[in-house]
């Protein structure tokens, strides 16, 4: 098989997964499943390490070190954010 | 073996998902997801040969301090602008990886033709979600006026602008040039502000949805461009998570995903006129000493909550109230709308921030359930979703979208500034109806008076 398949194989599979394993997240918990999924897609910063550190210089580069720091906000902050927002949901308790 | 690690990386993505599942295991999920990507950071700087690395490390602390603290500093209320601002870097840094990809090579007929395609794709999504998240979030900070902006013609240029981001694309991938690249970045980032900008502030909970699925579908996209199986994983992931959510908010408003998007929802000469009629009609008005009586003789109370709350800042004055009445054994739960506020569960963080129960938080149906039962529904800075011509008027715009069925409770009071219609624009015959008491105020200040009003009773 090629790369391509391989990856589109992957990705379609990838996708699958995601449906099952997300579609079973109750309604209380969207906005912490949305930022907590907004800060994976900051895998991408794996990309932008590559890109920046490759010392090709020039053009590259500095759209390599943007890519760096715009993707490190995305996790850093996305995790963050959402860590935040889980460590207010309580367990049910009955006040009396 | 370094295909491996990433793989394990991506696997804790999927297992950090799943137990976001569950309040109780969430988060240890988030951790674990954010484990997976230190893991992964920490594999592409052993494994890459980082020449660059003073260039690398200054990315990444610029990056870890800018998001750490606007994640520690943000209000509970902003979060959707929070959200919508995190997915655009995502967004653009996916387009910049690509490009960057593209920019680095001389020689670009060395690329195979996938790898020029999928450059463009990232380039693509990757602006759009960029330049449109960012015009969200000017919408939701109020910075760019929250109701749809349109114009004559808007449909056709938007359109002329699409055709054209695509007609660059397939240039960028034949030639492959430097220019076309840059001209397709160009392009993508007026079509994503563009497209959003026509889009009222009450369809947001779409728009950020849709967006975080392209955030995701962009790193997916740059996962193809270097090779690299974690990010297809984590980019599908997410795309999906995001398309579900979207699937739940435009069927929680009963309108089809082209409605949302191209429909510039909430304009329309018709209902601003017949807004204005309705306007004349008598409303029963109350003071917060009303509105404590009424509660005090409850049994079961039902809070509706809607962005008012959230402009308001009053989800800890909610709590106070609900703690006084539960304090006279009065039943208090709390009706949840999935599209009420601007991002799905809204609702569900503030009242959390103000330490609710999770379990008192109902959904669409046992909210129902409970407001046929109910004898106060007390509705705080909500307007469409209680808005009974969606279910009785054939006319009205939102005719069919799904509501909570306030006016099925004894008494309802309606905690609102003005007689003004909503984000839809469209007038609530509820406001005006036999049961309704209209109480104008702030939600925080209404609520902190009825509280003092209850004790005084």
């Amino acid at each position: 098989m090629s790369p391509l398949i391989i990856g589109i194989t992957v990705f379609v599979l990838a996708t699958f997964v995601g449906i099952e394993v997300i579609s079973k997240v109750p309604p209380t918990l969207h906005t912490p499943l949305m930022s907590g999924a907004n800060a994976i897609s900051g895998i991408t910063i794996v990309g932008a390490v590559t890109a920046a550190g490759f010392g090709s210089g020039g053009i590259a580069t500095v759209l390599g070190f943007l890519a760096v720091a715009a993707a490190t906000i995305n996790v850093v902050g996305g995790f963050l954010v959402t860590d935040r927002m889980l460590g207010m949901f309580q367990r049910p308790k009955r006040d009396q | 073996m370094t295909e491996l690690l990433y793989l394990a990386c991506a696997a804790a993505f999927i297992f950090g998902l799943k137990r976001l599942g569950s309040p109780r295991t969430a988060k240890g999920g988030n951790l674990l997801a954010a484990a997976g990507m230190l893991g992964a950071v920490v594999i592409t700087l052993v494994d890459q040969d980082i020449v660059d690395w003073g260039i690398v490390i200054a990315g990444l602390v610029v990056g870890g301090v800018l998001g750490g603290v606007a994640a520690v500093r943000v209000k509970m209320t902003s979060m959707p602008e929070m959200v919508a601002a995190f997915n655009g870097f995502g967004g653009v840094a996916s387009a910049l990886v690509a490009l960057s990809e593209f920019l680095r090579v001389d020689d670009t007929s060395a690329f195979a033709n996938e790898t020029v395609v999928t450059i463009a794709l990232s380039v693509l999504i990757g602006s759009i979600t960029f330049s449109g998240s960012f015009v969200a979030f000017g919408k939701l900070q109020g910075l760019v006026p929250g109701r749809p902006l349109t114009y004559p013609g808007q449909q056709l240029v938007n359109g002329t602008l699409a055709a054209s981001a695509i007609g660059v694309g397939a240039w960028a991938i034949i030639e492959r040039t430097d220019l076309a690249y840059w001209i397709l970045a160009g392009i993508t980032l007026v079509l994503g502000i563009v497209l959003v900008l026509p889009i009222g502030g009450a369809d947001m909970p779409v728009v950020i949805s849709l967006l975080n699925s392209l955030s995701g579908l962009a790193a997916s996209a740059a996962g193809f461009v270097i090779s690299n199986t974690a990010l297809i994983i984590g980019g599908a992931l997410v795309g999906s998570a995001g398309l579900i959510l979207t699937m739940l908010m435009t069927e929680a408003m009963n309108r089809p995903l082209s409605n949302v998007l191209f429909g510039a929802f909430g304009t329309g000469d018709s209902t601003g006129t017949s807004g204005l009629t309705m306007s004349d009609k008598p409303v029963k008005r109350a003071t917060a000493a009303d509105l404590a009586i009424s509660l005090s003789y409850a049994q079961s109370v039902v809070i509706v909550p809607g962005y008012g709350l959230a402009v308001a800042q009053a989800q800890h004055a909610t709590r106070a109230l609900a703690d006084a009445l539960e304090e006279q054994g009065i039943r208090v739960t709390y009706a949840i709308h999935p599209v009420a506020g601007r991002m799905p569960g809204h609702m569900n963080v503030l009242l959390a921030e103000a330490d609710v129960p999770y379990d008192l938080l109902l959904d669409l149906d046992q909210a129902n359930a409970e407001l046929a039962a109910a004898d106060v529904a007390l509705i705080l800075g909500a307007n469409d979703v209680v808005n009974p011509s969606a279910r009785d008027d054939s006319d009205s715009p939102i005719y069919g979208m799904p509501i909570l069925e306030v006016d099925h409770a004894q008494t309802v009071v309606v905690v609102k500034r003005s007689l003004s219609p909503g984000f839809a624009g469209i007038d609530n015959p509820l406001f005006y109806a036999d049961g309704t008491m209209m109480f104008f105020s702030d939600a925080k200040q209404a609520l902190e008076d009825t509280v003092i009003a209850l004790a005084e009773l």
